[in-house]
């Protein structure tokens, strides 16, 4: 299972250019809108053709510039879940199931059987796609692509169709289905949630241009630039001063003093702490860490308090975004609020500027 | 009413007949040459569509007549594509059945034509790439997902097509003439009896092109709602 990637493509002042190699079972492209992270999995399907550039899939090439290689969307043996879903409108769920099927009568309705059964169809045969639930109808896209047994599932968006609850049990199910799928798949989304939950390896896309790679578990504990930081979900990012090896001066927090376990290169412009990364500190631990002086600490002044039903979302007056959980039935939010909070070197992430 | 009753019973039905079978051989023609034009000027680059779109449609928007003199020019016997068909095929077009066939056929082919290309632009693209990348060939994505997708369009692509083929005066006139039992549509008799001053028997012709138009239409909305099940009612 590997897919080799490199591809360019101008469209007017947008300039599309991506490389990535992958070899892991489901690869995430998480980018925001206009990102060209849809382009770049409608080349792979063959439905945009790229200006240059090399498309492989398991050694097998799909396109290539340079020879002239341009395999049709039909060769490429690509299952390709549409945002929409795109279902035949005048055709049964059955029908739209048996679509891409090229085989007996008897064979087909076999075949379409089974999927029925796998994605719990089975009462919905001859409905047609207009009468069906959102979730059911995106059973029916990929029962409709998995009978075709692709060699690769690209999914576009797959939950941004839906809502709440429903998006949240369809993700579990999907989960399931791609650990289950023998192939390579590539999911597109701009919910990083959605990304960490379903992709072994990840690639990060902004304005054209590829910002990070690698697993999803390293991109999300160090992001390395500004912009990969943002995608991944960091509320506070500041740009900075090096005072040395291992102390940084927050210049958009009140200008303050930020201790990191990295050591800062010459090529670190910012830092990035995560929302979740502060713990609590009592006036007495505050003094006390602060005297240390091995651990950045932050008094608590002016904070503005949000509730959720799990989170209190607090800002403080430096500009500093702290998410702290809670109980449901905790409505006051005064004994949340601590004197200070503290930062372990450890949460503090060294970015670089995506400006060059 | 006596009156009434012995008009109907000398009437020369030929005008209906004619009018019929011109309306339905036009109506053909132009549905399968309508949608394949449609699917190709839909593909052509901007520059291309807005000029091969302006040819095909300027016969809906010129007066008949104006059809009707190119017509003549490239058909009339007298000129070199009229006296080729003749001489070579003992093809006639002017004057004869032909001529009512080509006259209603250039002048409601653009309702058809621009019908299926507006249905055809309508349909979502997506369906056609999930088509391919379901391995389906190009040919049975359009068969099977845009010209069902795109039916309602076509329907009335064709109730309109067929009800102005049915209708063509101008064109006709002057390719095919009027000329009884042969070329005389019911559009035409109308004229020639009005002429007379027989407003009974225009009334009566009239009645009938009135009757049958709406029959027709009415026929054509029930097959098509029976066929359009996922179009939702709002």
């Amino acid at each position: 299972m590997s897919i080799h990637l490199d591809i360019e493509k101008r469209l007017g002042e947008f300039h599309l250019q991506v490389q990535y190699e992958g070899d892991r079972k489901v690869t995430g492209i998480l980018g925001a809108s206009g990102c060209g992270k849809s382009m770049t999995l409608k080349a792979i399907a063959g439905i945009e053709t790229p200006d240059r550039g090399l498309i492989d899939l398991d050694g097998q090439v799909l396109f290539d510039s340079a020879k002239r290689i341009n395999l049709k969307t039909q060769m490429r043996r690509v299952g390709y879940l549409f945002q929409n879903y795109a279902l035949f409108p005048t055709m049964t769920v059955e029908k739209n199931i048996a679509a891409g099927l090229r085989c007996s009568k008897e064979e087909k309705k076999k075949k379409v059987g089974e999927m029925l059964e796998r994605f719990g169809l089975e009462n919905l045969e001859d409905r047609l796609p207009g009468n069906l639930s959102g979730g059911q109808q995106q059973r029916v896209a990929l029962a409709r692509i998995l009978v075709t047994e692709p060699r690769a599932l690209l999914l576009d968006e797959p939950f941004s169709a839906l809502d709440g609850s429903l998006k949240e049990r369809l993700r579990m199910e999907m989960s399931h289905l791609l650990r289950e799928y023998d192939g390579f798949s590539v999911l597109v989304t701009h919910d990083r949630d959605e990304a960490y939950q379903l992709c072994d390896r990840l690639l990060l896309m902004d304005n054209g241009k590829v910002i990070g790679a690698g697993s999803t578990r390293e991109i999300f504990e160090s992001p390395g630039n500004v912009q990969a930081a943002r995608l991944t979900g960091c509320k506070n990012i500041s740009r900075i001063q090096r005072l040395g090896p291992n102390r940084v001066k927050a210049l958009d927090w009140q200008e303050l003093e930020v201790v990191t376990e990295e050591t800062v290169g010459e090529d670190i412009t910012h830092i990035g702490i995560r929302a979740h990364d502060f713990y609590p500190l009592s006036e007495g631990e505050y003094s006390e860490e602060r005297k240390r002086g091995n651990s950045t600490v932050i008094p608590v002044l002016d904070p503005i308090i949000t509730e959720l039903p799990f989170e209190w979302y607090i800002t403080l007056k430096q500009g500093i975004w702290w998410k702290c959980s809670k109980e449901i039935h905790q409505h006051s939010p005064e004994n949340s609020i601590p004197y200070g909070l503290g930062i372990k070197p450890e949460s503090v992430m060294l970015l670089r500027s995506n400006e060059s | 009413m006596g009156d009434l009753a012995e008009i109907l019973a000398g009437l020369d039905w030929s005008p209906l007949w004619i009018s019929v079978k011109t309306g339905i051989v036009a109506t053909v023609i132009s549905f399968f040459l309508g949608i394949f034009t449609a699917q190709r000027v839909m593909k052509a680059s901007p520059v291309k569509k807005a000029v091969i779109d302006g040819f095909l449609t300027l016969p809906m928007v010129l007066p008949p007549t104006v059809a009707g003199f190119f017509l003549l020019l490239i058909f009339s016997k007298r000129r070199p594509f009229g006296m080729f068909l003749f001489e070579r095929f003992d093809i006639k077009v002017v004057q004869s059945w032909l001529g009512c066939i080509i006259a209603a056929t250039v002048i409601a082919f653009p309702l058809m034509y621009r019908n299926a290309r507006a249905a055809f632009e309508q349909v979502d693209v997506n369906l056609i790439y999930a088509g391919r990348t379901l391995g389906m060939s190009d040919l049975q994505i359009f068969l099977q997902v845009v010209i069902p997708a795109a039916g309602p369009g076509i329907v009335s692509g064709t109730i309109l097509t067929f009800a102005r083929a049915l209708g063509e005066y101008g064109a006709t006139s002057m390719l095919a003439g009027n000329i009884p039992k042969k070329t005389a549509t019911i559009s035409q008799r109308i004229a020639m009896v009005i002429q007379d001053g027989d407003y009974v028997t225009a009334g009566i012709w009239t009645a009938i092109v009135i009757l049958i138009a709406f029959v027709i239409i009415f026929l054509m909305n029930l097959i098509s709602g029976k066929n359009m099940k996922h179009i939702k009612r709002w």
